[in-house]
């Protein structure tokens, strides 16, 4: 299968891709990594008149330390991420999230932008990252604005992104050797998670339990109640409303939450707080 | 030494890892030149009636030369059933005509000048289907309330046999029942289908296509055509994987011949996943209630299986799936009495065809799931019920009471063998201790023991030919009725043939699938190749060293009993007379030195083993993985046991796949829900152990190599002791039964059914 | 539009249509055919080549994407002299391919694999091909050809064109 025909543009920097999505509007699709984006096209469930190629822009990839924050560029490809000193030493929780995305070859070229901007609600480091809190730098034609993660995924491919908006930075919280832990459940080792599960410092974010990745709210309050671990992961999918499919009915997925829950935040108040 | 029984790399290697294979869609051939590009249009409906077909937007899209539709190929007699025993009205149009009946009918057809203009141009052609109740599941066919071919007046397809007697179980002190699913599955060769079809100025046409069998391919496309079949050429080029869903041709295949006629232009098509995973036979699909009686002290006195066999939407070979079901239900076992029935029914789904296996591993499963059910049922362990009951090792014939005649049989000493090799005390052991502390990870051990058929006849006979020249320059050229698509011909044919002449295997070419060069073949299916095909090169090779010798004698003037073969310098020499003899390729300089010959097998052959497989299975969640899978798999005599080995291991793989991961679903309105490989679990490396392999080798008597066939074995035998090991690793929770494949929403399920204290299945 | 790319050593620059995938231009527009196309859906690994030293999926990358890069296809690994790479040798000898079909772009990725990790236990190699598809081999040799290759040092896991990069 391929895509529909298009018109191809590669602009040289973040203010000039910014003017072609406001030039043409509607009908124009920023591409980064392009393995969500390629895959839609080739099926045909998105067919945009002109791509808009961000990929060659310079300076987009980086991981650095800036005061409390972690930043990292939108142009920074999950391998990139997995291998990162500063990200493992700072904030373990992403790149060990970045390494269960898809295969090595997906990972060559999925961008941490590509990931956040897309908003598909079983993707790992938008969950990994809504655990950790933090904010979404965007740039558009009025300059760069910062929006809170808790407050960029909407809904299935739904963000606060505006239309002629880039995502350019990530910027959260350092966490260093605090507890974390990411448990993603899959059938095979390489697919989409059926639900996977985010906790870091009493913060806890569900892939895949509803529209968009979603923070267990209730758990959440639970544990800074002081409920015991079994308790607060009970409630883990209390207000998610997760969708049916081949692999899960509702039911079970709730089920998955509560249990990935309980798994995750015991692993990550374990000494040490190893990966999985 | 010979050079049989040696690991012998392949020939075809070096090609196929520098340049790569050359697939139908590789094709480079100056007869295809300017070509057009085939797209098919295809039906999103299960079931409807086709309203209209509109391509005027197609016709006007950049590069389309035409567009057709059913109206366009009235000159066309439709697809007849084929098979005797279904109804007449149950015939394929080649396009779709007053009645879609699954997703993927086709409705029309694209010709392009280019790849990409055929999709961009086949969303253009607007379909106008008013749809019908589905028919989905092999019970709604037989409810009969909603009929695909209104004509035929029901949904059956075949029957086969009538149910068991209602006594059939009387006496038996424990009677057990389960209907269980043998799920469909999408066999998935890498290669997707592929054609190309041009014509000569001779009147003939050549069709290449990517197939397990060029000759049967020609005959049923010159059939469907109403051609001569001497007016049709068939090569199948390098192949991608078949696993049963490439024999026999497909409706696409001829198409290509008729479509390159009308356009005057050679035509290609290559099918995208998509298509593919809609469009290309299916595997399996059975609905199975088994019944299993006898005593409590484990003897097994009588055995039933009913197949409701889903047929799909048009009749394939998969209606005939429930016959060798039936065959071989008596599996291992020395049952007193056995008995099976079964039917084909029409759904509004793809076509069932054949999958590695076919049929037989469906039987497998049934039985080796009933007497695991058994055994739970009376409080025995598995390994012993199934000892109790094996057939006791033989070596003269063993028919069975379902009718099938085994030709050798080792049952015991192979299932001896698989539980020696995976410790099973000791797995016992460790499961008995992770049940005691009530882990989550739970230890699950599965055994299968399996005899199966190869090399049957299912309608095509069972002999095959082979041909064999030795050339002046002292290589020598095989070609062979059989069609390897990754088995290893190549070699090991030459290696038969080096292994009688003495000619290496590199100077020997093996060439196959060209209807021209080879008219009678039997193709590469049914685990065949090897005992048919194999005996053939290795006959002539035989009959190729007596006709030398019968030269030699006259051109050195000797008696040809003074005349021994001089294997290393592949040639003949005068006994006593060092220095005195000729080679072969001396007298190939002389006059063609050649021999063509048949070897019909007088039988089929039975290979069987035992397989344990391992799993850990976290009760939390649900989910399986396979620790170890352990395998005895006597194939007889084997050749080369790389090649042999490789072939368990991908047997392996697609049992493991079935038992654990892979099913084709639709929704209740008969769209399919694993239409791409984003959906459909083909099983990756990441589930995967590597496979602990045992080897042993009972010669068959059926033919001169000893061989029985290897293609099948590994598939039949793994997917029950892998299903087994799940419901194993959570029976002491209360479980009896899961059906395959055992998801871990299936398993967590079936565990919450059983701890809220009813029976699960 | 213009794409130059390297491949195999060769430039090349070729008119082309923004939409075309780079696994068809190295199989229809210059005719390297070895890399072979398995699903609609990035899941086979059946199209992967090595762009700029590391593994991708061709049916999921712009031809126009790649532009300006260095592009390794299975008909680049063996030397001027016809010697296997250590990945096609080790591929061969462990008969790691069937009916080869998946062959092109697992030798591609497994040599991908050994860039990443030149010593990998079997798990980490099954782990690292997990998104190559193979029907016919059950993986059990695959896995057992990245290993012996492995042994066989660097140049298992690098590709001709890095080598000269690297010299
Ligand atoms: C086979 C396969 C398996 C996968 N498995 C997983 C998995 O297990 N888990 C997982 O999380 N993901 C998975 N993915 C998705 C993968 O992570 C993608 O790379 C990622 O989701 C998108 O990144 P990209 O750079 O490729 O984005 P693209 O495809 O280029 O773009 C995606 C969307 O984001 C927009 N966009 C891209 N960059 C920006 C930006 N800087 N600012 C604003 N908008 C932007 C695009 O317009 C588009 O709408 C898988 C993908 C494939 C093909
Ligand atoms: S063809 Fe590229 S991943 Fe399947
Ligand atoms: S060798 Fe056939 S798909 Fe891998």
């Amino acid at each position: 299968m391929i895509p529909g025909a298009f018109e191809y543009v590669r602009p040289g920097t973040v203010e000039e891709a910014v003017a072609a999505l406001v030039e043409h509007g509607d009908d124009a699709k920023l591409i980064a990594g392009g393995h969500s984006l390629l895959p839609l096209m080739k099926l045909r469930l998105a067919m945009p008149a002109v791509l808009v190629d961000i990929s060659r822009i310079p300076d987009l990839s980086y991981v650095r330390v800036e005061g409390d924050e972690v930043a990292i560029g939108a142009g920074t490809r999950h391998f990139e991420l997995e291998k990162d000193d500063v990200a493992r030493a700072e904030v373990p929780i992403l790149p060990y999230a970045a390494s269960q995305v898809g295969d090595p070859q997906v990972r060559h070229r999925g961008t941490l932008g590509g990931t956040v901007a897309h908003s598909d609600p079983a993707s790992d480091l938008p969950t990994a990252l809504l655990a950790l809190g933090g904010s979404v730098v965007v740039q558009g034609p009025g300059g760069r604005r910062s929006i809170p993660m808790t407050e960029f995924w909407l809904g299935f491919y739904e963000t606060a992104l505006a239309e002629d908006e880039v995502v350019v930075e990530v910027r959260v919280p350092r966490t260093g050797s605090a507890g974390w832990a990411y448990e993603k459940f899959t059938r095979r080792a390489n697919d989409w998670p059926i639900v996977a599960v985010a906790a870091v410092e009493g913060r806890v974010a569900l892939a895949n339990m509803a529209g968009a990745v979603v923070r267990a709210t209730a758990t959440e309050e639970a544990l800074a109640r002081g409920a015991s671990i079994a308790e607060a992961a009970g409630l883990a999918d209390e207000g998610t409303s997760p969708s049916s499919d081949m692999h899960a009915d509702p039911e079970y997925r709730r089920h998955l939450a509560r249990l990935l829950t309980r798994r995750a935040l015991e692993k990550a108040s374990g000494a040490g707080a190893a990966a999985a | 030494m010979s050079i049989l029984g040696t690991r012998v790399v392949r020939t075809e290697d070096p090609l196929f890892l520098t340049r790569g294979a050359t697939y139908t869609d590789d094709l480079v051939d100056d007869r295809l030149t300017g070509a057009l590009h085939v797209t098919f249009v295809r039906s999103q409906v299960a079931h409807g009636r086709l309203l209209s077909v509109d391509t005027s937007a197609a016709r006007e899209a950049p590069g389309v030369v035409a567009v057709y539709t059913a109206e366009d190929c009235a000159d066309l007699a439709p697809i007849p059933a084929g098979l005797p025993m279904v109804p007449p009205a149950m015939q394929r149009p080649w396009l779709a005509q007053g009645k879609v009946r699954f997703v993927g009918d086709i409705v029309a057809v694209v010709l392009t000048e280019e790849r990409y203009q055929g999709e961009d141009a086949a969303e253009l052609v607007s379909v106008d289907i008013d749809p019908l109740p589905a028919v989905v599941t092999t019970a709604d066919a037989a409810a009969g309330e909603v009929l695909l071919f209104e004509d035929a007046g029901t949904n059956v397809m075949a029957t086969f046999g009538e149910p068991a007697p209602a006594d059939f179980f009387s006496g038996c002190e424990v009677v057990v029942e389960q209907r269980m699913v043998n799920q469909r599955v999408a066999p998935v060769p890498l290669e997707t289908r592929a054609a190309a079809a041009a014509w000569g100025d001779d009147g003939r046409v050549t069709i290449w296509c990517t197939n397990q069998g060029a000759q049967q391919a020609k005959g049923e496309i010159a059939g469907w055509l109403g051609m001569d079949p001497a007016r049709v050429h068939l090569i199948t080029p390098d192949v991608g994987g078949g696993f049963g869903a490439k024999i026999g041709a497909d409706p696409e295949y001829a198409f290509t011949a008729w479509l390159a006629q009308r356009a005057g232009r050679p035509v290609r098509w290559t099918e995208n996943r998509s298509e593919n995973l809609v469009g290309m036979l299916h595997g399996r699909g059975q609905d199975q209630t088994v019944r299993i009686g006898g005593r409590r002290d484990g003897t097994i006195e009588a055995y039933s299986i009913a197949v409701d066999q889903d047929g799909g939407a048009y009749p394939r070979v998969g209606i005939i799936l429930p016959t060798l079901t039936m065959l071989m239900a008596a599996a291992t076992y020395a049952f007193p009495k056995v008995h099976a029935h079964g039917r084909a029914l029409a759904t509004n789904t793809t076509s069932i065809g054949a999958y590695r296996g076919a049929g037989r591993p469906e039987a497998t499963a049934a039985v080796e799931r009933a007497i695991d059910l058994f055994a739970a049922e009376i409080g025995m362990d598995p390994a012993e019920v199934r000892r109790k009951n094996l057939v006791p090792s033989f070596s003269e014939p063993h028919t069975t009471p379902s009718g099938a005649t085994y030709d050798s049989g080792e049952y015991t000493a192979a299932l001896e063998k698989a539980l020696e090799a995976a410790g099973y005390d000791e797995l016992r052991a460790e499961q008995a201790r992770r049940r005691e502390r009530g882990e989550a990870r739970q230890l699950g051990i599965g055994l299968s023991t399996y005899v199966e058929i190869t090399g049957a006849d299912t309608g095509l006979g069972s002999a095959e030919s082979a041909e064999l020249e030795v050339h002046a320059d002292g290589t020598a050229t095989v070609l062979t009725g059989t069609s390897p698509h990754g088995q290893g011909h190549a070699t090991a044919w030459a290696m038969l043939a080096s292994d009688q002449t003495g000619i290496p295997v590199e100077k020997i070419t093996v060439l196959h699938g060209d209807t021209d060069r080879i008219p009678r073949g039997g193709g590469t299916m049914g685990s065949r190749s090897l005992q048919q095909g194999g005996a053939a090169v290795h006959q002539a090779a035989v009959e190729l060293v007596a006709l030398a010798k019968q030269r030699a004698a006259e051109r050195l003037e000797v008696d040809a009993a003074d005349l021994e073969l001089d294997l290393a310098g592949a040639g003949l020499a005068v006994r006593g007379t060092p220095g005195a003899g000729v080679t072969l390729a001396e007298l190939a300089a002389d006059e063609p030195l050649l021999v063509q010959t048949r070897f019909e097998a007088a039988a089929p052959t039975f290979p069987f083993g035992a397989h344990v497989a391992v799993v850990e299975v976290d009760v939390e969640s649900g989910k399986a993985e396979l620790q170890r899978l352990v395998a005895v798999d006597d194939a007889g005599t084997i050749v080369n046991p790389l090649l042999a080995e490789g072939q368990r291991h991908g047997g392996y793989a697609q049992g493991v796949a079935q038992a654990l991961l892979e099913e084709v679903l639709y929704d209740a309105d008969g769209n399919p829900q694993t239409s791409t490989l984003a959906d459909y679990p083909f099983v990756s490396a990441t589930e995967l152990p590597s496979f602990e392999l045992v080897d042993m080798a009972t010669p068959t008597p059926i033919n001169p190599l000893g061989a029985k066939g290897i293609g099948e074995a590994g598939t039949i035998g793994s997917t029950p002791a892998v299903h087994n090991a799940v419901i194993d690793a959570v029976a002491h929770l209360g479980v009896r039964h899961i059906d395959m494949p055992t998801t871990p929403m299936k398993v967590w399920r079936a565990i919450q059914q059983a701890q809220q204290g009813g029976s699960n299945a | 539009m213009k794409v130059s790319m390297t491949v195999n050593g060769q430039q090349h620059t070729d008119d082309v249509e923004p939409r075309l995938l780079l696994a068809h231009y190295l199989r229809d527009v210059l005719g390297l055919k070895a890399t072979n196309i398995g699903c609609d859906t990035t899941s086979c690994g059946a199209c992967t080549v090595i762009v700029d030293g590391l593994s991708v999926k061709s049916c999921t990358v712009l031809a126009a994407q790649a532009d300006g890069s260095q592009v390794t296809t299975l008909e680049g690994l063996a030397g001027p002299d016809g010697e296997l790479h250590p990945m096609q040798k080790a591929f061969r000898e462990e008969h790691g391919l069937q009916c080869g079909f998946c062959t092109p772009g697992m030798v591609m990725a497994a040599i991908g694999v050994l860039a990443d990790n030149p010593d990998p236990s079997d798990r980490e190699v099954r782990e690292g091909l997990e998104g190559n598809l193979c029907r016919c081999t059950g993986y059990h040799n695959i896995v057992r050809a990245v290993r012996s290759a492995a042994q066989a040092g660097p140049a298992a896991g690098q590709v001709p064109q890095d080598q000269e990069v690297a010299r």
